[in-house]
């Protein structure tokens, strides 16, 4: 299976890992990951502004690349992967939004095909759960992670607008949990899993950043955790850096490296 | 020749005011078939309408018109009027100069013009007018009751007690309803049950009232005075006119472990099972989804316990036919799935209840035995949270409903402070939007809630509710003070938006009554027939109209009773005249008329016709049922070959009026 995949700037410096990571795991499954050409960073934040179409472009390009070659893009960064969505969404939905951007658009290459959100947009999760399939995940498992019990952070920005984002039920969301079981592991259940990690406000408000990270982190523990695995890098950066704790964060995509064997060959890369 | 008269009411200054009257009846005098025109000061008066009845007898008139207020308002005591002269009361037509006229003009003039127009336009249809005459039909004095709630239960006793036959048909095998499974009612305190049950009994004694329990209605034909209904009584294995009620199946059935839906799922019932000890009928009924000798052939304990031999494994179905003469829609609501509320953690945590599972656990005869017990682990609770609006007022309608639910309020009032008056060692704290309690004894019984028995009420919603460990985490705000709150809870109580029962969108269907985007039934008007449909002969009664407390569903309940009575008290119906018909001749067979009907009144039949060349010829023509036709006209404007026209406002009078405004 070839996809098309938007790995983002936080991917090519501080969370190479979770890139390299993801790489080595969509190998194993047998999925091709063709990254798109010239890609640009995604913005970040999904402006609501209705006059904005500037910081969508780059999200733009990718779908329409992607949807040239018949591929759905994957993206396995949180925040890419929610401007991504939304901005197909809207392309979907915003009828002016969507003439917008084909004029400008079309501006930019007499070729541009008016685009209006036909692309499918996943997250790698997604891939894994409804392409792949959790079971033969499970059957691919060479190292199971069996006696682990790992707290799965979803954070703010995976599932949510749950509407757009169609991913899971934001209030009790299970798609890392069944993850989590299908390496063998067992998943642990506590209440901030998808709260807000601080990170937008480590800033303006480092205490309450603080605040809010070590409850995470403490409910995390408290409920008998080992490991908390995200998909976010901002997450993750802020988990360790604001909410200081002895509990290891990684990405997901190490622990099903791991779990898959290839996280050593990776490693010594 | 038609001798019209023209009658032009002053209405006192209302319409005088601004339409200058005699210029009006002067204006008329010459329009075509007009013989007579006066003006008096009130036309509707006893001497206006001696008025009218003298020139009627006098100038031998053929056909009325009044110009004066809307139509709604004293058509049908002009049309009186002239029936006691001896003209057809259909030959009246009104002329609206004062709600269409002289109260939106303010100029004289355009006033004096536009009502001159008014006038002619409602000469020229009188013209073309005939004289029409109602039909009849008998009426089958027997009505039916669809539910066996409290709303239907009371409907059924009150038209009983006015000496009609009544049929309750109650999908459950109890009646009872909701009311059965609550503990106590506000505002008085006084349990649900000792209310009830004595009204369940006189149903079930009552002579006129007969039961059909764990039945379903299937189909529903004819039209008012005479539906024909057909009632699926479904096979409940148990031989209803041999069981005794004594129980003894319901102890040693060996299948235990069937979800008591009585007891909302929070105990096991067997599979054959009597719903609750006081259920009407008394009877036992086998689950057919959970009962082994059913599903596999082996088992059959019921069966040999049961001295009186009443278990029939072979049982069927039975649909039987009835004629009767009303309907009541009793169908009743429940409350919402609470699928699309898990930041409430419904479906994570056993100790997050809805209210009415709260019902019964604080019910004497429910699964704790009236004790206040955690789901979970039995515990006593010491901390419990109440979360109002779960769905009710939700302007994300794919959620929840956009309504106000309207019982909430007042029985959440009554959990809390059913809850410190058992256990004042329990903090109880209520989140609401807005605390809504009209009503009599209402808000005194809110604020008792508040004063006496100390219930934390905080104006705010919850935000989340996470179970960790044993305990609820409950995150809030609280607008008042503009804070968060963290409360550590042992029980969440969740008022759940309440909705109408599944069943009622398809009984709507077969009664092809209308209803909102909720589904609740749509009354006839919303302030001045609240109780009947606007279907003829089709009754609302109780929740399924609107949300409702017991109270309110008790009088709407003996409202649409009286209504029922009214109408069986009749031996004979008398019909609008003014509906539609079809020229056979012109009828193309195509059905347009049938699919717009909103009242099912149009059949399509085959007819033998004669042709010039003496053969015959079989084509289907529609044909409106003269008693089920409301007069709409949705008929006449769908059918593409103009066969179709409404008596009384044929398309030649409209277009005839159209073209005296146009002139």
């Amino acid at each position: 299976m070839k996809v098309s995949y938007f790995p983002g700037c936080t991917l090519k410096t501080t969370a190479k890992e979770l890139d390299a990571y993801t790489r080595a795991s969509a190998k194993a499954l047998g999925v091709t990951l063709e990254e798109i050409e010239n890609w640009q960073c995604c913005g970040g934040v999904f402006t609501t502004a209705n006059d904005e179409i500037a910081t969508k472009l780059s999200s733009i390009r990718a779908l329409t690349e992607a949807n040239a070659k018949e591929q759905p893009l994957v993206s396995v960064c949180s925040a890419c992967h929610n401007v991504i969505k939304q901005t197909n969404r809207a392309m979907q939905t915003d009828a002016d939004f969507a003439f917008r951007v084909n004029n400008y658009m079309r501006m930019q290459s007499d070729t541009y095909t008016e685009y209006h959100g036909e692309a499918r947009v996943m997250h790698f999760l997604e891939l894994l759960r409804d392409e792949i399939g959790f079971d033969k995940v499970a059957a691919a498992v060479k190292n199971s992670l069996k006696g682990k019990k790992i707290a799965a952070y979803y954070g703010c920005l995976l599932l949510r607008p749950g509407k757009t984002m169609q991913m899971d039920d934001v209030e009790n969301p299970r798609i890392i949990e069944d993850l989590i079981r299908a390496l063998g592991a067992e998943p642990v259940i506590y209440a901030s899993r998808n709260e807000c990690c601080g990170g937008y406000v480590a800033l303006d408000s480092p205490d309450s950043a603080a605040k809010q990270s070590r409850k995470v982190l403490d409910g995390a523990i408290s409920a008998g955790a080992d490991l908390i695995v995200t998909a976010c890098p901002l997450c993750r950066y802020n988990l360790i850096k604001n909410g200081k704790s002895d509990i290891p964060v990684v990405y997901f995509t190490e622990l099903l490296a791991e779990a898959l064997g290839v996280k050593e060959t990776e490693d010594a890369q | 020749m038609p001798r019209i008269g023209v009658f032009v009411c002053w209405c006192g200054s209302n319409i005088a005011g601004t339409v200058d009257v005699s210029t009006v009846s002067e204006a008329v005098k010459n329009e075509q078939g007009v013989v007579f025109s006066t003006n008096y000061q009130y036309m509707c008066s006893q001497s206006g309408q001696d008025i009218i009845k003298n020139a009627i007898r006098k100038h031998n008139l053929t056909g009325i018109v009044v110009c004066s207020c809307s139509p709604r308002m004293h058509e049908a005591t002009f049309r009186k009027t002239a029936a006691a002269a001896g003209l057809n009361p259909y030959m009246v037509e009104i002329a609206n100069i004062r709600e269409q006229c002289s109260w939106v003009h303010k100029d004289m003039l355009t006033g004096t013009q536009k009502a001159i127009v008014l006038t002619k336009a409602a000469i020229a249809k009188v013209n073309l007018n005939s004289p029409l005459t109602p039909g009849e039909s008998p009426v089958t004095k027997r009505a039916l009751v669809i539910g066996g709630g409290i709303a239907g239960i009371q409907t059924a006793l009150d038209i009983a007690d006015a000496g009609f036959p009544v049929d309750i048909v109650e999908t459950k095998p109890t009646i009872g309803g909701k009311m059965a499974q609550l503990d106590k009612t506000f505002p008085t305190l006084d349990c649900a049950a000792c209310i009830l049950t004595p009204k369940m009994v006189d149903a079930a004694q009552n002579d006129k009232i007969r039961i059909y329990s764990y039945s379903e209605v299937e189909e529903v034909n004819g039209f008012v005075g005479n539906f024909d209904v057909k009632i699926r009584r479904k096979a409940r294995y148990v031989k209803e006119e041999l069981c005794t009620g004594c129980g003894l199946c319901t102890e040693k059935c060996p299948q235990k472990k069937v979800p008591n839906e009585f007891n909302m799922g929070m105990d096991n019932r067997r599979a054959i099972y009597i719903p609750f000890a006081q259920a009407v009928p008394k009877v036992a009924t086998i689950d057919a989804d959970y009962c082994t000798m059913l599903k596999t052939g082996k088992c059959g304990v019921c069966s040999k316990v049961c001295t009186a031999g009443a278990i029939d494994y072979k049982q069927k179905d039975e649909i039987i036919t009835e004629r009767y003469g009303a309907i009541v829609a009793a169908t009743g609501f429940n409350p919402i799935s609470m699928d699309k509320f898990d930041e409430y953690a419904y479906s994570q945590s056993k100790d997050v209840i809805t209210s009415l599972e709260f019902e019964r656990l604080t019910n004497a005869a429910g699964p704790t035995a009236g004790k206040l017990l955690r789901p979970s682990d039995g515990k006593h609770p010491h901390t419990v949270v109440f979360v109002q609006c779960v769905g009710s007022r939700c302007a994300a309608a794919e959620k929840g409903k956009e309504y106000c639910s309207k019982i909430c309020c007042m029985y959440t009032a009554k959990h809390a402070m059913l809850i410190r008056d058992k256990y004042p060692d329990v903090e109880v704290y209520v989140f609401y939007i807005d605390v809504r309690t009209p009503g009599k004894n209402f808000d005194e019984f809110y604020r008792r809630a508040v004063e006496e028995y100390g219930v934390h009420y905080i104006k705010g919603m919850v935000g989340k509710v996470s179970p960790e460990g044993d305990v609820l985490k409950v995150q809030a705000s609280d607008l008042i003070a503009n804070k968060q709150l963290h409360i550590d809870a042992d029980l969440v109580v969740l008022a759940a938006a309440i909705e109408p029962d599944k069943s009622a969108r398809s009984l709507a269907t077969m009664l092809t009554a209308s209803m909102d985007t909720n589904d609740f039934f749509t009354e006839a008007h919303p302030k001045l027939r609240p109780v009947e449909s606007p279907t003829a002969g089709v009754f609302l009664s109780g929740a399924c109209q609107g949300p409702k407390d017991i109270p309110e569903t008790v009088s709407q309940a003996g409202a649409a009773a009286s209504k029922v009575i009214g109408l069986l008290a009749k031996d004979k119906l008398i019909g609008n005249p003014c509906i539609a018909h079809s020229d056979e001749m012109m009828c193309n067979g195509c059905s347009s008329c049938e699919r717009v009907c909103p009242y099912g009144a149009i059949t399509y039949v085959n007819k033998e016709f004669r042709m010039p060349d003496r053969t015959t010829l079989v084509r289907r023509v529609a044909s409106v049922n003269e008693a089920v036709c409301q007069g709409c006209g949705a008929c006449t404007v769908a059918c593409p070959s103009g066969a179709m026209d409404l008596r009384g406002f044929t398309a030649q009078q409209i277009m005839s009026e159209v073209d005296a405004i146009c002139k």
